[in-house]
């Protein structure tokens, strides 16, 4: 209840906040705003909601198998969730392939729970009046590396041509406008409108930026995974859509997450 | 003994071939084939978006730690500059208040974009403009007090029609779109975007 007040009050004073007019705007950046905000909103993230939920479905017994997700191999060993997030993606020996967490679970609702892969990937992001279980699981299994150093390897084979991959698809510009990643995500310093921009081929731009996802989405109202973001990212680059859970998509993770090795992972966040 | 040492080279040879990494020519290829699969079309992203043309090609290789040698930077500006379309009429000037929405509008070429809807320029996305607009973005240099500092002359419109048109005809591997050259706006549309920099009334003048 408590928590609840404390949420609907952090959401009208941000609102506040962002109808004050633009003489405000001009003095202060949008991380100062957020940072405003989640000041207003206490310790609380609305991703707590996810997280919980989230534990709840990963012991739930599901599917055709009726069978939990608790036996799921992260990459630490199968059930072992605390500190996984912080080391994948990786190579999987029983896929043989390298996964991010989306794509992993994803394998394991099929193996454990006995679900096609299209029946697991059916639903990869929720939306207005929409709860996935997707979103859920993953804000449980990031919040269980909370403050746990980024360690993600290139040592495999595959990791390591995941990682080329992903950078030459960070690179790769392209669509009738010409914009790859690294068109906004490749300069130090910069913004777009008034969003400033991490140059996440610099360590600390992206251990900041990378560590900081799922994010709850205030002005969307949903925990958003890094599947989204790459998503949605591609859609303003004027791109085809990402497909959930792709090779292409796992590989540029795998970019991502190696650049921002060695920072404590601090997601579930809040973005405005 | 002989044999030992051959079957020992072979042992050799199989691992260092291994081991080897592949070429970046073989990654881009890999690269490109995991983006064809990993991407759906969608709306008006078709998957030929993912297709490089001779331009975006170049500028790929040569980014990040890979700095555009100046030769091929002079051969890209020179093909970008033989792409440029002045209007039949001769005049570079529209509506300058008109120029100012299409500045402020980023639609166009999303996969959830209507195709039938004009696209916009985004100017603020990127460039300060005006006084009045404050929410600008600082990919591309401020553009305020564009022709004041530079002057109103037909040099001066004609520079600005060819960055609006093709900005690598200028600045090879610019990230800055072709708006022009690849269609996104009319040419009516590169009128008003050109007045809003170069007419003396245009809060960017001012």
């Amino acid at each position: 209840m408590n928590r609840t007040w404390k949420w609907a009050a952090g959401a009208a004073c941000a609102t506040l906040v962002l109808t004050t007019g633009s003489a405000l705007a001009q003095q202060r950046t949008t991380v100062e705003e957020i940072e405003r905000y989640r000041q207003a909103l206490g310790d609380g993230n609305p991703a707590e909601l996810w997280e919980a939920r989230g534990e709840a479905i990963w012991k739930e017994k599901r599917g055709p198998k009726g069978a939990s997700l608790e036996k799921c191999d992260l990459g630490l060993g199968p059930g072992v969730v605390r500190g996984a997030y912080a080391q994948l993606p990786r190579y999987f020996a029983d896929s043989g392939k390298v996964e991010d967490l989306e794509s992993r679970l994803v394998t394991c609702m099929v193996t454990l729970q006995g679900l096609t892969p299209q029946e697991a990937k059916k639903d990869p992001f929720g939306g207005p009046g929409k709860k996935v279980p997707m979103d859920a699981l993953v804000a449980y299994v990031t919040a269980e590396s909370r403050g746990v150093k980024m360690n993600v390897q290139t040592t495999h084979p595959k990791e390591a041509e995941a990682y080329e991959i992903g950078k030459k698809i960070f690179f790769h510009r392209g669509g009738p406008y010409d914009f790859a990643c690294a068109t906004c995500h490749g300069v130090d310093n910069i913004r777009i409108r008034l969003q400033d921009l991490p140059n996440l081929t610099k360590q600390a731009d992206a251990q900041r930026a990378y560590t900081s996802w799922p994010a709850y989405r205030v002005s969307q109202g949903e925990v958003r995974s890094f599947q989204w973001r790459l998503e949605d990212c591609f859609r303003q680059q004027r791109f085809p859509e990402l497909e959930f859970t792709s090779e292409a998509s796992v590989a540029l993770t795998m970019f991502l997450a190696k650049n921002a090795n060695g920072a404590p992972f601090a997601a579930p966040s809040i973005k405005r | 003994m002989k044999s030992r040492i051959i079957a020992l080279s072979a042992v050799a040879a199989l691992v260092a071939g291994c081991v080897t990494t592949p070429s970046d020519q073989e990654i881009s290829a890999k690269a490109l084939a995991v983006m064809k699969a990993g991407f759906k079309e969608r709306g008006q992203a078709k998957l030929d978006r993912l297709d490089q043309d001779d331009l975006q090609r170049l500028c790929s290789i040569y980014s990040g730690d890979k700095t555009l040698p100046s030769d091929v930077a002079a051969r890209i500006e020179k093909e970008q500059l033989a792409t440029i379309k002045f209007p039949a009429d001769g005049k570079l000037l529209g509506d300058w208040k008109s120029g100012e929405r299409i500045a402020q509008s980023g639609r166009g070429g999303q996969y959830n974009d209507d195709p039938k809807d004009p696209s916009g320029a985004n100017c603020y996305a990127c460039h300060q403009l005006t006084k009045q607009e404050v929410s600008f973005g600082t990919i591309g240099p401020s553009l305020y007090n564009f022709a004041k500092a530079r002057g109103y002359g037909p040099d001066i419109q004609k520079y600005a029609w060819t960055k609006v048109y093709n900005s690598h005809a200028f600045a090879a591997c610019s990230s800055m779109p072709r708006f022009g050259y690849r269609g996104i706006l009319t040419e009516g549309q590169i009128k008003d975007v050109v007045a809003l920099l170069m007419d003396p009334e245009s809060p960017v003048n001012k």
